[in-house]
């Protein structure tokens, strides 16, 4: 081989690099989410994929007219859009009216988003941000829950019924939790765990979104740490609220949409803390502030509202819970370091 | 039987598992015909370069001093080849660094120099020899033996480490030397214990080398009447051979930022550099050549050379057979910390171990796209460093983050970068920071 046709890369080291991109990194959030999507359409039929799809296609569109807009580069590829489009979707009742999806994806990827600077840039969570807005706007949609398996029984009209989560907040309010629990005709907790009951179209079944939180850890996407002290958290503040009942403290957890955020919201990359102190602090944060809103708030739901809390607090935690250069540690533990 | 195995005392933290692309580990390090010219950078180490004590037209030896200097932080340079000198002149090597070099046009004859080996009674003589010897750290860093050596001889320095990691993937010498120098390694071992009164021996390797880890246990296991060498098998993780993290896995202690290994009582010294200083303690021929893997996939024959210092990596890449495939680039030392280079004329240094050429297909580079504060690179970092926050600082040339935060600690493992998803130049952004550093600590 001549020598004249060598043309040679320079770069600086390392010249070996993994194969994770933030593509491939979404793109495995988006698989951890299929699960949930399909007990979706079990659950609540075929509407539950049009709003997931209407909100995915308009996430993206968004994204590629904010950023052509903006004068960037177009980030449509690295699937962060699609993500958010599915996450939003999953935290809407699959009733939403069609223009009210597309109103959430505009304020969660245009506002949240691109207004802050794109992919990583972000102060809250997009998709949070979308549904609180829709919230607090259109509070008689967000709360149209259909009943599961509604969809079949084309004579029965979808029936609006009260969340297994409202429930909860009169519960609480009975002198004794067991027995309120067992008046209140809740569902049963099996059906709470595989879905079967009212609820946004992605946040209920707990065994859909447990299967795709073991996918993100095998594939070592998130950390552990943010999902368990976040539920850990609710589970010892609602054992204490419950005076002990094991009952209520599972209905607590199992309802709402605190796995779906504990999961996939609150451990999105950009607004999570970097450290695995920083990480604790934000979840037992978002624990507290969860737990707070369900036992005295007005709304019977807190999981968005406790991460976008959080998450503005980010650089704060971040700051605090820098950790220190190697070699540089306090004498005082290395001296009982030495001892040891 | 007591066991000649330990155990690391303390985990090191984060790191990153790299594919070991071992391919040449099966084979021994074969002697190549000597080059025509060799070119002798007179700075192939850490420190102070040498000035040419040799005259264009001068016939010099194999082992002759070509250059030396009386600054303390240096090592002489040796003749590798003999024959006539041509040239003495400027010239760029791997690096990118500007140095003085001797050019040597060979007689084909390799002459050698009349050696007697040193006396080594002492300390100081030890010293001494390994200056005269040239040597420099064989693993990569080239940091001359001798200064590591000398260290105050009041028993505050009480551990010897022998690093036989070689965690970066594809090298294979060191692990050779284990196998095919045993015995010099070996002696090099008790060579350096019983002059310079260690108290612990500690040879680190890494786990996927276990021919090495049975050598080097009886290697433990001999004339050591009072058990104090050790074998320490380490979990293969990239970058278990640093120095720092070596000292810690042995000893749990931490070197602070700015000090050095003797200042926790180590001292760590790559294995083929103690067989080195074995050999040359026997023989007193000094560093003229040495062994190296030339591999990656665009070599036809990947295998272990030996060669003299100073030859030119084109010439040790036809010995492999050339190119199967156009490289599109080339890096000497390893594929984590090693150095691309512009082309293929460059001498070999005393330092380089490996010749890496790669395809198109393996190049790896990724588009740098956004940072997405996945906090892997801090997840990664065996320093403890944020590297996207230390690039802020930089960005804002805020000296004072920045020591703070640790950039000065920054080992350039790599670690960082490769496990990037955002394919961003982590190392580069490091680079960048320290010398931000540095040219404000000139300013003042």
């Amino acid at each position: 081989m001549s020598e004249e046709n060598i043309k040679l890369t320079v770069s600086p080291s390392p010249h070996k690099r993994s194969v994770d991109t933030t593509r491939s990194i979404m793109l495995d959030v988006i698989i951890a989410l299929m699960p949930a999507l399909i007990m979706s359409v079990v659950l609540f039929g075929f509407r539950s994929l049009l709003v997931t799809a209407v909100s995915v296609l308009s996430c993206v569109l968004f994204e590629y007219i904010a950023r052509k807009v903006m004068k960037r580069d177009n980030t449509i590829g690295d699937l962060s859009a699609v993500v958010t489009g599915i996450l939003l979707a999953f935290n809407l009742p699959s009733t939403m009216p069609i223009w009210m999806v597309i109103i959430g994806d505009a304020v969660a990827i245009i506002v949240a988003k691109q207004f802050f600077g794109g992919i990583g840039q972000n102060f809250v969570n997009p998709a949070l941000a979308g549904r609180i807005v829709l919230m607090t706007s259109f509070a008689n949609a967000m709360s149209d829950y259909p009943a599961p398996f509604a969809w079949r029984n084309i004579a029965v009209d979808a029936v609006t019924s009260a969340t297994p989560l409202s429930q909860m907040t009169s519960v609480y309010k009975a002198g004794d939790i067991d027995a309120a629990i067992n008046a209140a005709g809740l569902p049963t907790l099996t059906n709470m765990f595989f879905g079967v009951r009212e609820g946004c179209l992605g946040e209920t079944c707990a065994v859909a979104l447990l299967l795709g939180f073991i996918y993100l850890l095998i594939r070592k996407v998130i950390s552990p740490v943010i999902p368990l002290c976040f539920v850990g958290t609710v589970a010892v503040i609602m054992l204490i609220a419950g005076k002990g009942s094991l009952t209520f403290t599972a209905y607590q957890l199992l309802s709402g949409g605190l796995l779906l955020g504990a999961i996939f919201m609150a451990t999105d990359y950009t607004t999570s803390p970097i450290s695995t102190k920083g990480k604790i602090i934000f979840a037992v944060g978002c624990g507290i502030v969860t737990s707070l809103i369900r036992i005295f708030g007005n709304l019977p739901e807190g999981v968005s509202f406790s991460i976008i809390l959080m998450n503005i607090l980010v650089p704060h935690i971040e700051h605090l819970t820098t950790p220190k250069p190697f070699g540089t540690l306090k004498e005082k533990k290395e001296k009982k370091e030495a001892a040891a | 039987m007591h066991s000649e195995i330990i155990k690391p005392v303390k985990k090191v933290r984060g790191g990153v598992n790299v594919s070991h692309e071992k391919h040449t580990k099966d084979m021994q390090a074969k002697r190549i015909p000597a080059p025509e010219t060799v070119t002798l950078p007179m700075s192939q180490h850490i420190g102070a370069p040498c000035t040419p004590t040799v005259k264009v037209g001068d016939r010099v030896l194999v082992g002759q001093v070509v250059g030396d200097t009386d600054k303390y932080v240096s090592a002489p340079v040796h003749a590798s080849v003999s024959g006539k000198v041509t040239a003495v002149k400027e010239i760029r090597t791997a690096t990118g660094l500007v140095s003085q070099a001797v050019i040597i046009e060979n007689d084909g004859l390799m002459e050698e120099a009349e050696f007697t080996p040193p006396k080594v009674e002492n300390h100081d003589d030890l010293i001494k020899a390994v200056r005269a010897s040239g040597a420099v750290g064989l693993g990569g860093a080239g940091f001359p033996t001798h200064v590591k050596l000398n260290f105050p001889q009041d028993g505050s320095v009480d551990t010897l480490i022998i690093n036989a990691a070689e965690c970066e993937p594809y090298i294979t010498v060191d692990y050779r030397e284990c196998l095919d120098n045993s015995w010099d390694v070996m002696s090099g071992v008790h060579l350096l214990k019983d002059l310079l009164n260690f108290k612990r021996v500690i040879i680190a390797v890494e786990d996927n080398k276990p021919d090495a880890i049975k050598i080097l246990e009886r290697i433990a296991e001999k004339d050591d009447p009072d058990d104090i060498i050790k074998v320490m098998p380490l979990r293969s993780k990239y970058p278990q051979g640093a120095e720092k993290m070596m000292i810690l896995s042995a000893t749990g202690r931490r070197v602070p930022p700015g000090k050095l290994p003797s200042d926790v009582g180590c001292v760590v010294m790559n294995v083929t550099s103690a067989a080195f200083i074995s050999r040359y303690v026997k023989s007193g021929k000094p560093l003229v050549s040495r062994s190296l893997t030339v591999d990656g996939s665009a070599i036809t024959a990947p295998q272990n050379v030996r060669v003299p210092i100073g030859t030119e990596i084109d010439y040790i890449i036809k010995a492999c057979g050339g190119f199967r495939e156009p490289p599109v680039k080339i890096i000497t030392g390893g594929p984590m910390m090693g150095t691309s280079i512009v082309d293929t004329h460059h001498p070999i240094l005393k330092c380089n171990n490996a010749i890496l050429a790669f395809t198109d297909k393996d190049r790896s580079i990724k588009k740098e796209t956004a940072c997405i504060h996945c906090g892997r690179c801090a997840k990664v970092c065996p320093m403890y460093l944020q590297p996207t926050v230390i690039h802020k600082y930089a960005v804002q040339k805020d000296v004072k983050s920045l020591l703070k935060a640790g950039a000065m600690v920054c080992m350039e493992c790599g670690s960082c970068a490769y496990t990037c998803p955002a394919g961003k130049p982590l190392v580069q952004f490091m680079r960048d920071a320290k010398s931000i550093v540095r040219s404000e600590a000139q300013k003042k």
